[in-house]
């Protein structure tokens, strides 16, 4: 198998395992510049990801065909956003523990997601499969360009190029647009904001609401175009590694985009090793351990000092000198 | 006439204090107006009620004649009132232009307008002549620059009042001389200015008139011009004060910290220290006197063992102490009053008594077998808080709850009551009214008269004039020259401060 071959493989295999943590890793972005530290992201996308097969299966039973995924990923985003309240509430209006109201959320995820499973299935554990997923495709003209388009364009999804673009979106968002301003001004220094007659918590709530949207839009993703029904074992790891993305990519939307596709390398690499010359010897549970090896090694060895923004998980009391 | 600023009887309680108690303040157009009172007095109750963080429980506000209610810092910007504060409220990240803006930036298409912020942030430090470099990041820019900003924040917002909030409490001599500079340059453009302060200086060489606060009452209303500072001081304290605490004579005694051939680096791994000699005996005080960053930092630090010494060695009490642990330092006799008191003086998040034994926890009779003792080391804060008059409600209370003042006399009660034999104080009485300063003097007074040896560190020449005992001024890492007070002047600190030694050579 040629070098080339190689990367028709892993390449698309890269893009596609890493939009859901992309999406998910920009919500952290949002949260977290608004001060407010989202442990909950992994909950966020098992809501995302349940919420995603019911509506796809509802939605297919009436008749929408190839569009249901894509309304689903909507409602999905919705439901992300609403649950997410549940920490902005706790967090920044009770100003509890960020830490442990995000793991509180991931718990209540969980369990929620699978008692209603259970419930709307008979008591069965897992949904059952969607018909309509969104589907691998090779993206029409562009796959015919020699080299570039059997590597970047065959075997593809438009959620992975739609992640791309909305990471520049968030980026030009967080950094060129008075909005963004004021949501990183609250993160790093809220009584400044105050002062200045910036309201911190209706920040810091659109904040937390807008990693709520974007980490249901991540579970969706994740759900339909790569697992395509919900269980206990759909999420696994995936929000944490999102957040990992996050600060790997030092609070920054495309540095968060860059580390997810690095994370998504990493998965792509256990899932096709056996079909890569030399990996294939490995045992597989090397491969299968490999991303979160490699992602321990990243964030020890090679982010450096990782600069938090400066009130990422500090509740702001007014007057608190 | 109509005032700038009208607060009529304004009356603000807290759960268990008044804060204010009928006070009333009457600032005319044009003026800068004093508002003096000691730490905790209530002052910044007052213009937090001015500036609509608080709301007050009784009371008007009027605004160049018209009654306004103040619901929150919108309103108060609305009517052109703003505050530079003391801790400033500046963003490390964002650059001096983003600071200034935020809140009402610049729009084009909805994205934010850099260059045009750029431009209005230069327009109004040209017009003001506040020199501020719009694209540099505030982390980067001395203190000095930072206030300009925040003068600057509040010109963008259109204020014609500006409040003050003891804004030369982190400021080096010159920069004070600025600040008072751009004061009068804005009163000169018809804003009106009130100062909160508690340095009498300050107020006789830039206030109009003066409103006397003490315990949240109102005392008095005079113009400057028909007081003088030590009846201030007197109406502020409610006693007669002494300015100046009467100094011990001088009897120095045998050598108690010998530093010779000191070679030190910074952070950046700039020679800082170079080779520098200096030797403080008991029963004096010795003055470092210099501008800030020529060393003195690191010259504590690394006599505290806070800092690798890289040359050269630092002897207490005949032990050598150079690169020891700094709780073998302690032990070998050290007391360390640190310039920032809340960086590395107190454990915020602890309480006071906590904090009054940070260093000796761990011995007897504080702890046994690895256990604390809570009832002896209550006892202990209990004492040293009578003693040290630290005005705390309990030694229960968190260290970041009390004021400035009091936060230092925490920090004095622990280093002096274990009576060491070298005490470094470093800017001690940045910050503080003039009861603490008065408090302080006397403290470090007393343990000169033990035989002590006190080496004393301040920005303050006034404060090393009268204390020192010797002034050894440090200009780049080195000690040019150590002068006898009794024999000098400002005028020759500030020249060999600058790097001159008497003759005019440079150094």
């Amino acid at each position: 198998m040629s070098f080339f071959e190689v990367l028709t493989i892993i390449i698309p295999s890269t893009l596609l395992t890493a939009a859901p943590l992309i999406f998910t890793s920009l919500g952290g972005v949002f949260s977290e510049r608004s001060g407010v530290v989202n442990i909950g992201l992994e909950g966020l996308m098992a809501v995302g990801a349940f919420t995603a097969a019911i509506s796809t299966l509802g939605l297919e039973h009436a008749g929408l065909g190839d569009a249901s995924p894509w309304i689903a990923i909507i409602i999905a985003a919705i439901a992300g956003g609403i649950f997410s309240l549940i920490h902005a509430v706790v967090s920044i209006s009770f100003r509890a523990d960020q830490t442990v109201s995000g793991v509180a959320l991931n718990f209540l995820a969980a369990g929620l997601t699978i008692f209603l499973v259970k419930m709307i299935y008979d008591g069965k554990g897992q949904t059952p499969y969607i018909t309509h997923n969104i589907d691998k495709i090779s993206i029409p003209g562009l796959a015919k360009i020699p080299f570039i388009g059997p590597i970047f364009f065959q075997q593809v999804t438009y959620t992975s190029y739609l992640a791309i673009l909305v990471s520049v979106l968030v980026w030009f968002i967080i950094f060129k647009t008075p909005f963004g301003l004021r949501l990183r001004s609250v993160g790093e220094h809220p009584a400044a904001a105050d002062t200045l007659g910036i309201n911190v918590s209706k920040m810091r709530y659109i904040g937390v609401a807008l990693s709520g949207v974007f980490g249901g839009i991540g579970g969706a993703v994740y759900l339909v175009t790569i697992t395509s029904n919900y269980n206990v074992t759909t999420i696994a790891g995936q929000g944490f590694l999102a957040l990992a993305a996050l600060v790997f990519g030092k609070w920054h939307p495309i540095g968060a985009m860059g580390a997810s596709m690095f994370f998504g390398f990493a998965q792509a690499l256990s899932i096709t090793g056996q079909q890569i010359p030399y990996l294939d010897r490995l045992p597989s549970v090397v491969m299968l351990t490999a991303p979160y090896v490699l992602t321990l090694i990243v964030l020890t060895g090679f982010v450096g000092r990782a600069e938090a923004p400066k009130a990422d998980g500090v509740p702001y009391i007014k007057g608190q000198r | 006439m109509s005032y700038a600023i009208e607060m009529r009887n304004i009356r603000k309680e807290f759960p268990g204090i008044v804060a204010n108690d009928d006070i009333t303040l009457q600032v005319q157009e044009g003026e800068i107006h004093a508002l003096f009172g000691e730490n905790g007095a209530g002052k910044s109750t007052l213009m937090n009620v001015l500036f609509g963080l608080y709301q007050p429980d009784q009371g008007e506000i009027y605004v160049h004649g018209k009654k306004e209610f103040i619901n929150d810092p919108n309103d108060a910007a609305r009517l052109g009132i703003g505050m530079v504060h003391q801790h400033f409220m500046l963003i490390d990240k964002f650059t001096v232009a983003e600071n200034i803006i935020l809140g009402r930036e610049p729009k084009k298409h909805g994205a934010l307008d850099m260059a045009k912020a750029v431009k209005i942030v230069k327009e109004l430090s040209e017009r003001y002549g506040l020199d501020v470099d719009p694209n540099k990041k505030v982390e980067d820019i001395t203190v000095g620059m930072q206030q300009r900003v925040e003068i600057l924040k509040t010109l963008y917002r259109g204020s014609d009042i500006l409040i003050f909030d003891e804004p030369t409490a982190v400021l080096t001599p010159l920069e004070i001389k600025e600040l008072i500079e751009i004061m009068k340059r804005l009163v000169g453009e018809g804003k009106s200015i009130i100062l909160i302060t508690h340095k009498l200086k300050e107020i006789f060489e830039s206030c109009d008139r003066c409103t006397v606060i003490r315990r949240g009452k109102n005392i008095d209303t005079v113009a400057i011009s028909d007081t003088n500072p030590s009846d201030l001081a007197s109406m502020m304290v409610g006693r007669k004060v002494n300015i100046q605490v009467n100094n011990a004579p001088y009897d120095p005694k045998e050598k108690v910290l010998e530093i010779e051939h000191l070679n030190v680096l910074d952070s950046r791994k700039v020679d800082v220290i170079k080779d520098l000699n200096l030797t403080v005996h008991g029963g004096e005080i010795l003055g470092i006197a210099g501008v800030d960053g020529n060393g003195q930092t690191e010259l504590i630090e690394a006599i505290a063992g806070l800092r690798k010494v890289k040359d050269g060695s630092i002897k207490i009490n005949n032990d050598d102490v150079t690169n020891q642990k700094t709780r073998k330092i302690i032990e070998a006799g050290l007391g360390y009053i640190p310039e920032d008191r809340q960086k590395h003086g107190l454990v915020l998040d602890f309480s006071v008594g906590e904090n009054m034994v940070l260093q000796t926890y761990y011995k007897k009779p504080y702890a046994q077998a690895g256990i604390l003792h809570n009832k002896v080391i209550t006892k202990k804060a209990k004492q040293l808080i009578q003693e040290f008059d630290v005005r705390t409600p309990s030694e229960k209370t968190l260290a970041r709850s009390l004021s400035g003042g009091n936060q230092q006399k925490v920090i004095v009660a622990r280093e002096v009551d274990r009576s060491p034999q070298l005490l470094i104080a470093a800017q001690p009485t940045r910050g503080l009214d003039i009861g603490a300063i008065e408090f302080i003097h006397g403290k470090l007074i007393e343990e000169k008269k033990k035989g002590k040896a006190v080496l004393l560190v301040s920005f303050e020449l006034d404060e090393i004039l009268h204390l020192s005992d010797r002034i050894a001024v440090i200009y780049e890492g080195h000690i040019i020259d150590i002068v006898n007070p009794k024999e000098t002047d400002e005028n020759e600190l500030g020249l060999l401060m600058a790097g001159r030694k008497k003759g005019g050579n440079e150094a």
